[in-house]
């Protein structure tokens, strides 16, 4: 009489599955939280799928993207990155969207839902401090409460984005757990919403976390692949051969995938964090190093030792820095849809610098990632690639001139 | 050995009181520290304990408890230290670890479920696994007769409920709202009726866990109760003692202090007949 157990891949159970909101990818995903937040999660799932069902939810969603982010962003060929690599490049610029980064599009989809929800207290995370500010400002807009939290070593590396925050009315909360970094300030937010979890509405920064959320970000970040698909067919009139996200938990990375899940003859490649080499230990590769595991709410690829201890990420984006992933990726990467690949930190900010100088472009250094895999790996067809260039890289001046100044 | 956990139950209540469940973050501060306090329990009378396994991402515990695995895991605990201490005093009183799903899943849940049999443990709770993600691991643990003890919270929805408390093993961990607990003088409505919601339901005792720092907030949980659990206030205790002897006294005085109460029932005459009769 068993009752615990139902089986995690059979019995898909809970609100989200009877409404078409993805719980589980293959045997990733799920809720692995404590009990008290079960209820929350299934009114966020249940109000997560009326919304996006509601006309008046997506117009204004969609005035807002428009008139507010500024999307549809650019699709931009890259003329001199394309002769430098012998093919054509096309740069789908997220790096022009409002704040600077994708993580808008959450931010903005997750705070009007929340407001639907009648919640007026937000609570969100952040490492770089590009999500944080991106849930300021979206919280700025709807006149909602935001409190962020952020752990006391990235406020010392990204202070301009603290000012930010609080300039945009956001509290910046400050978690001194651990190693101070991403990892527990997404602990503290999720502690935080088990205390408040009445009157407040977590906005997760990636695509991770229990169910919904995997779901939900995906949904809210599908923005950018389905604008790059159509704009690559208009300037090409076929589909790329390649398209190349950077993977930390992985939110560009899914929304620029899943508009080309479907299309076989396209090659998806994620670009993980290899820190100082996949060796060293010293990395934030969850999918291409990891072991199957729970952090955050979810069954996922995770950076763990023996014993099951989270083990601290390393890498010289902040925003990849994270020893966890997004489960529909484990799920990708498993039935072999995507390939994941790692750099280096040094190919990153190589890569950082050339596309400065290739392009006029100042990349942030999570997508120069992307661009490191792009730059050593040549490919002989006729056909074009595609890469999310994610953020801008403006907050990594610093970090990067103190690393260039090392060599 | 779920039978050690209903008849531990059955034992408080027959001397007319709720049973004690002191918690204990195993290898805090330190692997000899934590026995000595590990046997304290047990001779200060402790009914049964919770065992925590030392994590690196507790999401379930607060500031206190996560500070005290920090420091436990910098002082190189393991499952299977933690396990030593559970293997120390299982004769002489009922021990359920309290482990995280990643550590479970990392040692395979066949194996986990071994390494705690063959400690002794009669049980597991789990903070992280709920009843949809159950799974394997319940079936493991089932399979060498360890209880895995589901939790229910104030918002945990009555269908829910009633199937955590229709399907449950041991005894039903109820995570009281932390915000309720503290300068409050009397045991607010909303949780007596709270435990009483989980015991209609439940085929097993309930036992309530809700940060209690006093004897008197224990005795008075423990009038409606089967069982009071005692988490931070003991952690507390340890990391504010000098010596494992002042950590052992320290712990030992205030379980007996609270035994005493849960005997003498709670302050308002509501438990005057101690906790009502299960069918544990």
């Amino acid at each position: 009489m068993s009752g615990v157990a139902s089986g995690p891949a059979g019995a898909a159970g809970g609100a989200g599955a009877t409404l078409g909101v993805d719980e589980r990818f293959g045997p990733y995903g799920g809720r692995f939280v404590p009990e008290v937040l079960i209820a929350a999660l299934d009114e966020l799932t249940a109000a997560w799928a009326e919304a996006r069902e509601d006309a008046s939810y997506r117009d204004e969603l969609a005035r807002l993207l428009r008139d507010f982010v500024g999307r549809p962003t650019p699709l931009y060929l890259a003329e001199r990155l394309s002769l430098r690599l012998g093919r054509r490049v096309y740069l789908k610029r997220e790096d022009l969207a409002h704040t600077g980064a994708h993580k808008v599009n959450n931010a903005v989809g997750q705070a009007l839902l929340a407001r639907r929800m009648g919640k007026r207290r937000v609570i969100s995370e952040t490492g770089a401090g590009q999500h944080g500010v991106a849930a300021a400002t979206a919280c700025a807009l709807l006149g909602l409460e935001c409190v962020v939290f952020m752990g006391t070593e990235d406020m010392r590396r990204q202070a301009p984005n603290v000012d930010r925050m609080r300039l945009l009315g956001a509290e910046v909360a400050a978690v001194e757990a651990g190693a101070r970094t991403l990892k527990e300030a997404v602990s503290a937010a999720i502690r935080d919403w088990v205390t408040n979890v009445a009157t407040s509405h977590y906005i997760i920064g990636s695509a991770v976390g229990p169910a919904p959320y995997p779901a939900l970000v995906r949904d809210l970040q599908r923005v950018i692949g389905d604008e790059a698909r159509e704009q690559a067919l208009a300037a090409e009139d076929e589909l790329p051969s390649r398209v190349i996200a950077c993977v930390g938990g992985g939110s560009n990375a899914i929304g620029t995938f899943v508009p080309f899940l479907d299309d076989h003859g396209v090659e998806l490649i994620g670009v993980e964090a290899g820190g100082d080499g996949l060796e060293s230990g010293r990395h934030g590769a969850s999918l291409s190093a990891g072991r199957t595991g729970v952090l955050h709410g979810a069954l996922s690829s995770v950076l763990c030792d023996a014993d099951g201890q989270i083990l601290e990420a390393h890498s010289v984006s902040a925003g990849l820095d994270y020893p966890g992933v997004g489960p529909e990726h484990a799920h990708l990467r498993d039935i072999g849809r995507v390939r994941y690949e790692a750099v280096t930190d040094a190919e990153a900010l190589a890569a950082f610098r050339e596309l400065a100088l290739l392009e006029g472009i100042i990349p942030a250094l999570e997508p120069s990632h992307a661009i490191a895999w792009l730059l050593k790996s040549p490919r002989e067809d006729e056909g074009y690639d595609l890469l999310t260039l994610s953020g801008r890289g403006d907050k990594d001046l610093a970090e990067v001139g103190e690393r260039l100044g090392d060599d | 050995m779920t039978d050690r956990i209903a008849a531990a139950f059955e034992a408080a209540r027959g001397e007319g009181r709720a049973a004690l469940m002191p918690y204990l973050m195993g290898g805090f501060p330190d692997h000899d520290t934590s026995l000595v306090v590990a046997q304290a329990y047990a001779d200060a009378g402790a009914d049964l304990v919770e065992l925590g396994v030392p994590f690196s991402d507790p999401l379930a515990d607060g500031p206190v408890i996560h500070a005290a695995a920090t420091r436990a895991l910098e002082r190189g605990a393991t499952l299977e230290s933690t396990l030593e201490l559970c293997e120390r005093i299982a004769a002489r009183v009922p021990v359920v670890p309290m482990a995280y799903a990643n550590m479970i899943l990392t040692h395979g849940p066949e194996r986990f479920a071994r390494l705690l049999a063959d400690a002794g443990a009669v049980g597991a709770i789990v903070p992280d696994l709920g009843p949809d993600e159950g799974g394997e691991i319940a079936e493991e643990l089932r399979a060498a007769g360890l209880a895995l003890v589901p939790l229910v919270a104030p918002t945990t929805r009555p269908a829910r409920r009633a199937r955590i408390g229709a399907e449950a093993e041991g005894f039903v961990y109820l995570v009281s709202d932390t915000r309720t607990t503290g300068e409050r003088e009397r045991m607010p409505a909303a949780l007596r009726e709270l435990i009483g919601s989980v015991q209609a339901v439940a085929r097993v005792p309930v036992a309530v866990g809700f940060g209690i720092g006093t004897p008197e907030q224990a005795a008075e949980v423990g009038t409606i109760a089967d069982g009071v659990i005692i988490g931070t206030r003991l952690v507390r205790a340890v990391a504010e003692s000098k010596t494992s002897a002042e950590a052992a006294a320290s712990v030992s005085s205030f379980i007996r202090e609270c035994r005493d109460r849960l005997t003498a029932g709670g302050g308002d005459g509501a438990g005057a007949d101690g906790p009502r009769g299960r069918g544990v």
